[in-house]
C-alpha cells in the first residue's frame, strides 16, 4: 500500500472475486454477438512457437522452375514420340534452362553455398530434400542428355561415331526425363508439407496435387509461349487439364485447412498472390483452348499460365512463413485437436501429463 | 517389417534405432520450473562453456526476459511470465482437469521415497510429504478440499492462491524420441548421439535450413552473421553438451543451475523424479503442477528434455500438441505419388488423345 496523495483519484481496488464475478456478468463491455467463436488462445509475448524456414525467395524461384522444368521433360517426350520436332527442341531446351536455373537457385539459399555437394554424400528417405536433391540430379542428367541429343542432330555429321551413339540416346534421355519429371514436380510439395510451419504441413493432402497441376499448366504455356500454333496442340490440352487439376486441388485444400488455417492463403500478400494465380491461370487455360491456335493469344495465354503459376508457388510459400511466425497458427489447431481427443475419451497421448 | 516399426512415431529407444550397441542409458534433462529463480545463470554458463556468440542486445519489454527465444545463439532460455490472480486460478483449473482425466497418481512412490538433503544447501523437496508441507512449502492452506483421484484417496489442502505470480522457466532442445530435425536433415549433418541426444556436426552442415522448419518446439535456428562468426549459416542448437557428457560431467546449465531446477542424469531417473516432485507439488496443494514430455505416447515419442511446468505449455511458448512431422511422411509420400501418376496421365492424354494440332 503505497500513500500517495494521487491514491484518492484511484478507482477502488477490487477483490479478485469480485472480478471474476463481474467477468461473468460479461463486464457490460463485451459485444454479445462476437461472443460465440471464442477461441482461447495462449501465447508467451506474442512470440512465434515454432520457426518459419530461413529460405527466401529463392525457394519459391526453384520451386516454380523446378515445375516448369518437369513439365517440359514431359513436353519434350512426348513430342518426341509424336514427331513435333520445334515442339520436342523448345521444351527440351527450356527443361535443361529451367532446372540449371532453379539448381542454381537452391545452391544460393544455402546458409554454406560451398557445402552444397554435402547434399549428395547421403541418401535418406526421410528427408524429402535428400530425395528431392537426388531426383533432381538425376532429372538434370536426362535434360542434359536430351539437349545434348538435340544439339548433336544440329551440327554432327549423320554418320558419325557420336551421332549414332546420340540416336540410341535420345529414346532414353527421352524416357529418363519423363520418369524423373513427375517426382520432380511432386516432391516439392512434400518438401513443404514436412514442416512444422502448420498452413505447409496441413495441406499435405492436396499440395502434390495442386504442385503437379501448376507444373503443368506453366511448361505447357512455356511451349505456348515458345512453339508454333502448329505443333501445340498436346501442349493446350496439356494446359487446360493442368489449370482445371490446379484450381479444384487448391479450392479442396483450402476447405480441408479449415478456417484458421487456410487464413494465411487468403490474407496479406499470399492472399493477392493466390488470387492473382487463380485468375491468371484460369484465363490462361481458357485463352490457351479457346484461342490457342492464333499465335499472339497463344503467347499471351502461355504468359498467363507462367505467372499464374509462379504466383501459386510464391503465394503458397508466403503462406507458410506467415503461418509459422504466427503462433496463433500453431497453437489453436493443436489445443483444439488435443481438446477433441479428450473429448472422445483419448487422455493417454498428450504431452502434458499430470504426473 | 520390425525395424521399421516406430523409426517414425510411437514409444523406442532412439539410439538403439540409430545402430548404437554402446549400452548407454539415455541421458536427459529434468527442468523443475517450480524452482526457477530465473538467475540465468543456465544461459550464461552455455554460452560460456560453448563459447555460443552473442545474440542481440536489445530490451525485449517481456519481463525480466531480455533474451527473447531459443535459437542459433541461444540454447537455453529462461522464460518470465507475469500472472495476476486471475490467471493463476485458471491454471490451477486446467491443472486440476488434467488430474481428472486420468492417470491417477500413485502417491504411495513419494512417500516411500523419503525427505533427504542432497547436501548442496537446497532443501531436497522430493520426498517431502503433505504433513511437511506447511514447513516445506511455507504456505497456509485455505481448507478447501481437493479431489486428487489418487488411490491414497486423502483430501489434500489447496495452497491459497496469491495476487501474484511470476513464473520462470529454463527452456532447452528437447532431444525428441522422433527429433523432426535429424529426420529431415539431407546432409546427415544432425545425427543420434549414444546418449540418445541429437547434435549438429558443424563442418557437415550446409545451411540448407531443413531442420529449421521442421522442428516442432522451434529450437533450432541458422545462425546469421559475416564469415566471422563462428558457424555462421550452419545450423545450431543445444548439443546437450556433447563433449561434457562423454567424459561423465555434468551439462554446463545443469551444473551452473544454483537451485537444482535443472537436473541432469539417465532419462529414465529423470522422469522418476519428475513423477515424485509434481506428485509432491499435488499433495502440497498445487494442482497447477504438471509435467510436459514425460510421456513416450505423445506426438514426439517423449522427449529427452522433462519439464514440470505450472501453467500450460503454450503459456511458457511451448506448443500444446506437438507432432513430430516425419510421422506423416509415409502418407505424404503417397499422397505424392498419386500426384505424380496424375502428372503422367495427364500428358499421356493430351499427347496420344485428340489431333496432333
Ligand atoms: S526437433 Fe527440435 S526440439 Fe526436437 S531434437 Fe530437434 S531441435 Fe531439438
Ligand atoms: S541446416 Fe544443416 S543441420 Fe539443418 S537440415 Fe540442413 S544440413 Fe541438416
Amino acid at each position: 500500500m503505497t500513500t500517495n496523495p494521487l491514491d484518492a483519484d484511484r478507482p477502488p481496488e477490487r477483490t479478485r472475486a469480485e472480478r471474476r464475478a463481474e467477468r461473468r456478468a460479461g463486464g457490460g463491455r463485451r459485444d454479445e454477438s462476437l461472443m460465440v467463436p471464442d477461441v482461447k488462445f495462449e501465447s508467451y509475448y506474442g512470440r512465434s512457437v515454432v520457426k518459419p524456414a530461413p529460405w527466401e525467395a529463392d525457394i519459391p524461384a526453384y520451386i516454380f522452375l523446378g515445375g516448369v522444368a518437369a513439365g517440359s521433360g514431359l513436353i519434350g517426350a512426348g513430342a518426341a514420340a509424336r514427331r513435333l520436332p520445334t515442339l520436342r527442341r523448345n521444351a527440351r531446351y527450356s527443361a535443361l534452362a529451367a532446372v540449371a536455373v532453379g539448381g542454381l537457385a537452391l545452391v544460393r539459399d544455402l546458409g554454406k553455398p560451398s557445402r552444397a555437394l554435402n547434399m549428395m554424400r547421403t541418401v535418406k528417405v526421410t528427408s524429402p530434400m535428400s530425395v528431392g536433391s537426388w531426383i533432381l540430379t538425376a532429372f538434370g542428367a536426362f535434360a542434359g542428355l536430351a539437349v545434348a541429343s538435340e544439339a548433336g542432330q544440329g551440327f554432327l555429321d549423320r554418320d558419325s561415331g557420336l551421332a549414332k551413339v546420340l540416336r540410341v540416346a535420345d529414346p532414353a534421355a527421352s524416357a529418363g526425363s519423363a520418369l524423373m519429371a513427375p517426382p520432380l514436380a511432386a516432391y516439392t510439395a512434400i518438401l513443404l508439407a514436412d514442416t512444422a510451419s502448420p498452413t505447409w504441413h496441413e495441406s499435405y493432402r492436396q499440395l502434390p496435387f495442386v504442385f503437379v497441376g501448376s507444373a503443368s499448366a506453366a511448361a505447357a504455356g512455356l511451349a505456348l509461349l515458345t512453339s508454333p500454333p502448329e505443333q501445340t496442340g498436346p501442349a493446350r490440352r496439356m494446359a487446360a487439364a493442368g489449370a482445371a487439376l490446379e484450381l479444384v486441388a487448391m479450392h479442396r485444400m483450402e476447405g480441408n485447412l479449415g478456417e484458421v488455417l487456410a487464413e494465411p492463403l487468403r490474407t496479406g500478400r499470399a492472399g493477392l498472390l493466390l488470387r492473382a494465380s487463380k485468375a491468371l491461370t484460369g484465363a490462361g487455360a481458357v485463352t490457351a483452348t479457346v484461342f490457342g491456335r492464333n499465335r499472339v493469344a497463344a503467347g499471351l495465354s502461355g504468359l498467363a499460365l507462367l505467372a499464374g503459376s509462379a504466383c501459386t508457388r510464391f503465394g503458397v510459400f508466403e503462406a507458410g512463413i506467415e503461418s509459422a511466425k504466427d503462433p496463433r497458427y500453431t497453437v489453436s489447431p493443436q489445443r483444439e485437436r488435443l481438446e477433441r481427443r479428450r473429448a472422445e475419451g483419448v487422455t493417454d497421448d498428450a504431452i502434458t501429463t499430470s504426473r | 517389417m520390425g525395424f521399421w516399426k516406430n523409426q517414425l512415431t510411437g514409444p523406442t529407444d532412439p539410439a538403439t534405432d540409430a545402430a548404437w550397441d554402446t549400452g548407454k542409458p539415455r541421458k536427459g534433462f529434468f527442468t523443475d520450473t517450480s524452482i526457477c529463480i530465473g538467475c540465468k545463470a543456465c544461459e550464461v554458463a552455455c554460452k560460456e562453456w560453448n563459447a555460443v556468440p552473442e545474440d542481440g542486445l536489445g530490451l525485449l519489454g517481456s519481463s525480466y526476459d531480455n533474451t527473447g527465444a531459443l535459437g542459433a545463439s541461444t540454447w537455453r532460455h529462461v522464460a518470465f511470465v507475469e500472472q495476476d490472480g486471475d490467471r493463476i486460478a485458471t491454471a490451477r483449473e486446467s491443472g486440476r482437469r488434467l488430474v481428472d482425466l486420468g492417470m491417477p497418481a500413485l502417491r504411495a512412490t513419494a512417500e516411500a521415497a523419503g525427505g533427504s538433503s542432497d547436501g548442496s544447501g537446497v532443501t531436497d523437496l522430493r520426498g517431502a510429504t503433505p504433513t511437511e508441507r506447511t514447513a516445506v512449502g511455507q504456505r497456509e492452506s485455505t481448507g478447501q478440499p481437493f479431489q486428487d483421484g489418487g488411490s491414497a484417496g486423502v483430501a489434500v489442502a489447496e495452497a491459497e492462491i496469491p495476487d501474484f505470480r511470476w513464473l520462470m522457466s529454463s527452456d532447452v532442445c528437447k532431444h525428441c524420441t522422433h527429433a523432426a530435425c535429424l529426420d529431415v536433415c539431407p546432409t546427415g549433418a544432425l545425427f543420434r548421439t549414444e546418449f540418445g541426444t541429437v547434435v549438429v556436426q558443424d563442418d557437415v552442415c550446409n545451411g540448407c535450413g531443413y531442420c529449421v522448419a521442421a522442428c516442432p518446439f522451434g529450437v533450432i535456428e541458422r545462425r546469421p552473421g559475416e564469415d566471422t562468426v563462428k558457424n555462421a549459416g550452419i545450423a545450431q542448437k543445444c548439443t546437450l553438451c556433447y563433449d561434457r557428457i562423454g567424459h561423465d560431467q555434468t551439462p554446463a546449465c545443469a551444473q551452473a543451475c544454483p537451485t537444482t531446477s535443472i537436473k541432469f542424469g539417465d532419462l529414465a531417473q529423470m522422469q522418476d523424479a519428475a513423477r515424485e516432485r509434481v506428485d509432491v507439488l499435488h499433495d502440497l496443494g498445487y494442482p497447477e503442477a504438471r509435467l510436459y514430455g514425460a510421456n513416450e505416447n505423445d506426438g514426439v515419442g517423449g522427449t529427452g528434455s522433462v519439464f514440470l511446468l505450472l501453467d500450460e505449455p503454450e503459456v511458457y511458448g511451448l506448443p500444446p500438441d506437438p507432432r513430430v512431422t516425419t510421422a506423416a511422411l509415409p502418407d505424404m509420400f503417397r499422397k505424392a505419388g498419386f500426384a505424380a501418376v496424375a502428372m503422367l496421365g495427364l500428358a499421356a492424354a493430351s499427347f496420344v488423345g485428340g489431333r496432333r494440332r
